[in-house]
């Protein structure tokens, strides 16, 4: 299969190949100066602020008056042997599969449905987009009450002899336990991944859609001509094509999804034994309300090493795949 | 081509489907605002309103208002400042290159992807120093430094668009940084700014973990505000949804309006330079 260049964003313009090595000149200077507010800005705010934080997390600063003792690795410790943080872990990690495997599926689903030249496609488009433009404490907010424990979505399941408690249920389905946690999927995260995921799915169609358009007509009839079907055409030729959108997709959810904090603060808190507890929520009790500091700081690197897993590789890669 | 005959209907009935799911939330938040107290039982839920009650509108106005005025002063600003920090950025590291902007420009993107728990302690610290805790010019300020990253990918992907030799020849003329910026740049950016303006518009309206840490109650914008509605004594789920509606209602006017340049926001936002 040649590849097929796909560009879900505008490719930037061919740069010419050969950039003359020119003498800075004042205009270069001007540029320069122009620029560099916001460099040292970012190194600041960013990396300072990082490393600021890093600090505090071997800190001993554990009360509203700042301590800058050092503590060594004892507040990670403390961390990784909490029950609470155990569970935020195995939260993370099933809120971020199950999410991500959803929205890849329905986004892929949703956008070859838009491609089909429907009537009133970009109706249709429109209504699966909207949620975008909302803010996950509004979708917090409207889906705490579609998932009430004892109405909502659950007069649907009843009659099929479901009976849930959604967001108060403690359960955790396919559990077994690892040391002190139970591993396995909490059915209370359940709710807070269907909202996530009918919050952020319009992106993954955004960028299929345009992944889509960007796939000459000739590859599929040329497909068509050698006799494949419709459903031969997209499982053997488009969604392989598809592929480079899928790891954009990914690396964006699972940058959002690690670090979610709104939606659940919004829909649940951290539920009953912490069953939807994450790290961005139990970050901000810690740090804002508990002035546990070097703790919270403590999870905020936790927090950014998981994020930077994914996003370093990507940016290093894309870096050189692109300029 | 050959399909079946029943494909094309199948295909309606599932869009209809997959309609019904995302408009779900919407009709039930429509419905429930709609409502007197009395009849938000959890049996009616989806039940239409007996009677239009408009008055859990008035209330949730009432609450939200001043929150909503914090956000318009917080948000036109920030959005304002950060997308003219973006052009400028955009324009120097797309057009006046030099060795190692690109290796700087990523070092800038990465900013856009931390979780911004990594820097908050810090950050309140040094706007305690500074005097703009709890202000909403310190949230201003926030935005603008927090969203160098994404504004500058953004004009620096829709300005590498323009030819080089657009600005070359420009050069020739004996035209400077400036004047190119001025007269050749900024005439053909409406559209960067419609988008990256926009974005920032929606970001900033809807974003909750600074708000919620860098301001207390009367500075507060309305996300969280909105999210204090569900904390206080019993949850009036009618002024709840009509507090949603009210507190989401900017960016969906804005994606109402201006869908296509939103969606390329998108777009543009995803994807690395």
């Amino acid at each position: 299969m040649e590849t097929v260049k796909i560009a879900p964003a505008k490719e930037t313009a061919a740069v010419p190949a050969v950039r003359k090595k020119r003498k800075w000149t004042a205009d270069h200077w001007l540029a320069a100066a122009f620029l560099a507010p916001s460099v040292a800005l970012i190194f600041l705010f960013v990396y300072g602020f990082i490393g600021w934080t890093g600090y505090v997390s071997v800190s001993n600063w554990n009360s509203l008056v700042p301590d800058w003792s050092f503590a060594g690795l004892k507040n990670y410790q403390y961390l990784f042997q909490d029950f609470r943080f155990q569970a935020d872990l195995r939260n993370t990690l099933v809120f971020t599969v199950l999410f991500i495997a959803v929205v890849i599926v329905l986004g892929q689903l949703l956008a070859i449905l838009l491609d089909q030249k429907l009537r009133g496609e970009s109706l249709f488009r429109n209504i699966f987009f909207f949620p975008m433009a909302l803010s996950f404490v509004v979708t917090g907010v409207v889906w705490q009450w579609l998932f009430n424990p004892s109405t909502g979505v659950n007069l649907f399941l009843k009659p099929f002899g479901l009976d849930s408690k959604w967001y108060t249920d403690t359960t955790i389905a396919a559990g077994f336990h690892w040391g002190k946690i139970e591993f396995g999927i909490p059915v209370a995260m359940i709710a807070v991944v269907v909202a996530a995921v009918w919050q952020m799915t319009g992106f993954a169609v955004a960028m299929y859609l345009a992944g889509l358009r960007a796939i000459p007509d000739e590859v599929r009839e040329a497909a068509r001509m050698d006799g494949a079907t419709e459903f031969q055409l997209y499982w053997k030729i488009i969604l392989p094509l598809l592929r480079p959108i899928t790891v954009s997709v990914i690396i964006i959810m699972a940058h959002i999804s690690l670090k979610i904090f709104d939606l659940i603060y919004a829909m649940t808190g951290p539920g009953a034994n912490f069953v939807t507890d994450v790290p961005g929520v139990y970050m901000f009790e810690t740090t804002f309300r508990g002035n546990y500091y070097a703790n919270g700081a403590a999870i905020a690197i936790v927090m950014l090493l998981s994020v930077a897993i994914f996003i370093v590789p990507y940016l290093i890669s894309s870096r050189k795949g692109g300029s | 081509m050959a399909k079946p005959l029943w494909a094309r209907p199948f295909l309606y009935m599932l869009a209809l489907a997959m309609s019904a799911f995302f408009l779900l939330p919407v009709y039930v938040m429509i419905v429930t605002s709609l409502k007197p107290l009395d009849e938000v039982t959890l049996a009616d839920m989806w039940k239409l309103p007996s009677t239009v009650d408009w008055s859990s509108y008035a209330t949730a106005f009432e609450k939200l208002a001043p929150n909503f005025w914090n956000s318009i002063l917080l948000v036109v600003p920030a959005t304002l400042l950060s997308a003219l920090l973006g052009a400028l950025n955009g324009y120097v590291l797309s057009k006046w290159k030099f060795k190692g902007a690109d290796a700087l420009f990523t070092l800038i993107l990465f900013g856009m992807f931390i979780p911004y728990q990594s820097i908050l302690i810090p950050l309140i610290q040094f706007l305690r120093e500074i005097g703009l805790y709890n202000t909403i010019p310190g949230l201003v300020f926030v935005h603008v430094v927090y969203g160098i990253p994404i504004t500058t990918l953004m004009f620096r992907n829709f300005y590498a668009a323009i030819p080089d030799e657009m600005i070359e020849s420009a050069k020739i003329d004996g035209a400077g940084f400036v004047r190119i910026f001025r007269y050749i740049m900024l005439p053909l950016s409406v559209t960067g700014f419609v988008v990256v303006a926009i974005w920032q518009f929606t970001n900033i309206w809807n974003e909750f973990l600074f708000a919620v840490t860098i301001t207390t109650s009367d500075k507060q914008p309305i996300m969280v505000a909105l999210q204090n509605l569900s904390g206080s004594q019993i949850v009036q789920w009618n002024v709840q949804m009509a507090g949603a509606l009210l507190a989401a209602l900017p960016t969906l006017l804005v994606y109402i309006f201006l869908g296509k340049y939103f969606v390329r926001g998108l777009l543009a936002g995803s994807v690395k330079g």
